[in-house]
């Protein structure tokens, strides 16, 4: 009887330990805990700037290189030169590198715009995060449409005269983009078989 | 309110340092100087008391700081998009000092309020959310030892070498720290990250919004959202108050001052895994998103501008890494890589970690060249510079992982020795 007491006292207390307890065991029980409040629709759209190779993120606006010279001379000749030839190593050559994909026979040979970025869209959404670089975030839309045009033109794939817009920036085939190719090197043994 | 407080510290502790002056002659100036000036400034030397048992010490101080003999410094270039690089032929053991940690910056280092800092979760999941910093550390926490390395650390000893290069000079953009933080897997699983997302952005809260793609995969492996170093709130450099730790990836992708995560379908190709931090290849080609740093080590001494000042036992000790698994063994080679032996290795092995390995060498007084190589559980071994070069090209950029060695002259000098 003793017995069978305790052994309901000992049940009724376990259960009462699992009733009592939710809390989280490890992964091995994983929980969504409801830490944090539900993102609003302008708390998003605050910071939600990027601008993708498809043209989503991109706003409204348009801007021609002939605009995007004064935007380029008054913003970022500074740095960059009044012919985007930089001030390498900490800023960047923009534009005039040569027509050929052979940057690992030389590392003195410049990367630039035409000669190596894959996407145009990547232009917009990086002038918009950081450039330039004592104001960032400064250019409006069409500024940074008008520069990013500039850029391009002067690199040859845009025609003078241009309105560089979403529509447009998207269309644009940088001429380097196959040549870049996914890494190959896991499963390697390095040594004399490395990649 | 930062910038005070630390000007307050800084006035502790000189005061403190004058209340002990008159025992401690010109060493507190020297410390205080030494917080104060520019690091090109070398620091009057310091004094101790003959006989320091026979006088009383100092008073305790809210700060502790480095005996004023001990004076590493890391290498600023002084510029906001520039580097600091780690002094690590000053450090023992694996764990890098927070202050000592490397830095590359690509805007300056922001100064954010974490009362104020949020992180927005949002894209491809069934509820976007908003985490303020105190929200974050309300998740479960893991601790874990991690390096982070830079890309292109090792880029001016592969294009550039010269003799006279510190251990600091050619490998320095590597540190090792305990990070605390919370898994990503446990903040995907709080949004609800939906199945065809396969990358998610990473975004800072610099002045430049650095931004990388990641895989969702590796978010859900052994990604972190750190807010703690080395038992102490990340420092602003490291990203104070929040940063991303993707252990064995490429130190860009670990988004300091991290605000943002947008999971999508594919990569977002920002600037920095299309213009940068991609590799030419002799082929024509150029690899992108190569994000795990190859296994890798370098001896720390002896190193340049070291020198041995007789025969006898040295030892010959550095540190190991690799970006894909735990380094499993380090060999040493004292006759530039015809004969190699193992070394021993001083610590845990744990995945994606630094270890400090020791060799010790009965130097005979003879020319030498000594020289390091690392292997992982992957069995990857480190290729010689030979070996990397007939693959990359000499102009190729990121990821130099390859042997480095040391000459070490018969009058003891040690000089950085590029060819391997």
């Amino acid at each position: 009887m003793k017995a069978r007491i305790a052994l309901v006292a000992a049940l009724a207390l376990a259960a009462c330990k699992i009733d009592a307890r939710d809390d989280y065991l490890g992964d091995k029980d994983p929980k969504q805990f409801g830490i944090g409040h539900t993102a609003t629709a302008a708390e998003i759209a605050a910071e939600d700037i990027d601008v993708t190779p498809d043209g989503k993120g991109l706003p409204p606006g348009s801007g021609t290189p002939e605009q995007g010279m004064g935007v380029y001379q008054q913003n970022c000749a500074t740095c960059h030169g009044v012919n985007g030839e930089g001030k390498p190593p900490a800023y960047p050559q923009l534009i005039g590198g040569p027509k050929t994909f052979d940057f690992a026979s030389d590392f003195k040979t410049p990367r630039t715009i035409g000669n190596y970025w894959p996407y145009a869209t990547t232009l917009y959404d990086y002038i918009r995060r950081a450039m330039p670089l004592t104001a960032p975030g400064s250019l409006t839309p069409d500024q940074t449409y008008a520069v990013t045009a500039w850029l391009l033109y002067k690199e040859g794939l845009l025609p003078a005269g241009t309105s560089l817009d979403a529509k447009g920036l998207v269309a644009i085939q940088m001429p380097m983009r196959s040549h870049f190719v996914g890494d190959d090197r896991r499963g390697s043994t390095g040594g004399k078989n490395v990649r | 309110m930062s910038n005070s407080k630390m000007t307050r510290r800084t006035l502790i502790a000189g005061a403190a340092a004058a209340a002990g002056g008159a025992i401690l002659g010109d060493l507190g100036d020297a410390a205080a100087q030494q917080k104060a000036a520019p690091p090109a400034a070398a620091p009057p030397p310091p004094v101790a008391p003959a006989d320091p048992t026979k006088v009383p010490g100092g008073p305790t101080t809210p700060v502790g700081s480095r005996s004023p003999f001990v004076n590493p410094q890391r290498t600023p270039t002084g510029e906001i998009t520039g580097t600091a690089l780690t002094p690590i032929q000053d450090l023992s053991g694996t764990l890098t000092p927070a202050d000592l940690h490397f830095t590359r910056i690509h805007a300056g280092i922001p100064t954010i309020d974490p009362a104020k800092h949020t992180l927005l979760i949002h894209g491809m999941v069934d509820r976007p959310i908003e985490l303020s910093v105190a929200d974050l550390k309300r998740f479960p926490a893991v601790t874990r030892m991690h390096f982070v390395e830079c890309a292109g650390n090792g880029r001016s000893a592969y294009r550039t070498p010269k003799p006279q290069m510190t251990p600091q000079q050619i490998d320095g953009m590597i540190s090792n720290s305990e990070w605390t933080g919370v898994p990503l897997s446990t903040i995907f699983r709080e949004v609800g990250v939906n199945k065809d997302a396969k990358w998610f952005l990473a975004e800072g809260g610099d002045a430049c919004l650095m931004a990388r793609s990641v895989p969702v995969s590796k978010g859900n492996d052994d990604a972190i959202v750190a807010y703690a170093q080395n038992g102490e709130p990340i420092r602003p450099e490291q990203g104070f108050p929040l940063r991303l730790l993707l252990p064995g990836f490429e130190g860009n992708m670990n988004v300091k001052w991290l605000r943002r995560i947008k999971l999508g379908t594919d990569p977002f190709y920002t600037r920095w895994e299309t213009s940068k931090y991609t590799d030419p290849l002799p082929d024509g080609k150029a690899r992108w998103f190569s994000f795990e740093m190859d296994a890798k080590s370098i001896i720390t001494s002896p190193a340049f501008p070291e020198k041995l000042t007789g025969a006898g036992w040295w030892p010959i000790t550095g540190l190991a890494w690799s970006g894909r698994g735990r380094i499993t063994r380090v060999d040493i080679s004292v006759d530039g890589g015809k004969t190699w032996a193992e070394a021993e290795l001083l610590s845990p092995l744990t995945a994606k970690t630094q270890v400090r390995f020791q060799y010790l060498w009965n130097w005979k007084g003879n020319e030498a060249l000594i020289m390091s190589r690392a292997v992982d559980d992957q069995g990857y071994v480190q290729p010689t510079l030979a070996q990397l070069k007939a693959v990359r090209g000499p102009g190729t950029d990121y990821h130099f992982n390859s042997i480095r060695a040391w000459r070490v002259a018969t009058d003891g000098t040690v000089t950085f020795e590029a060819a391997t």
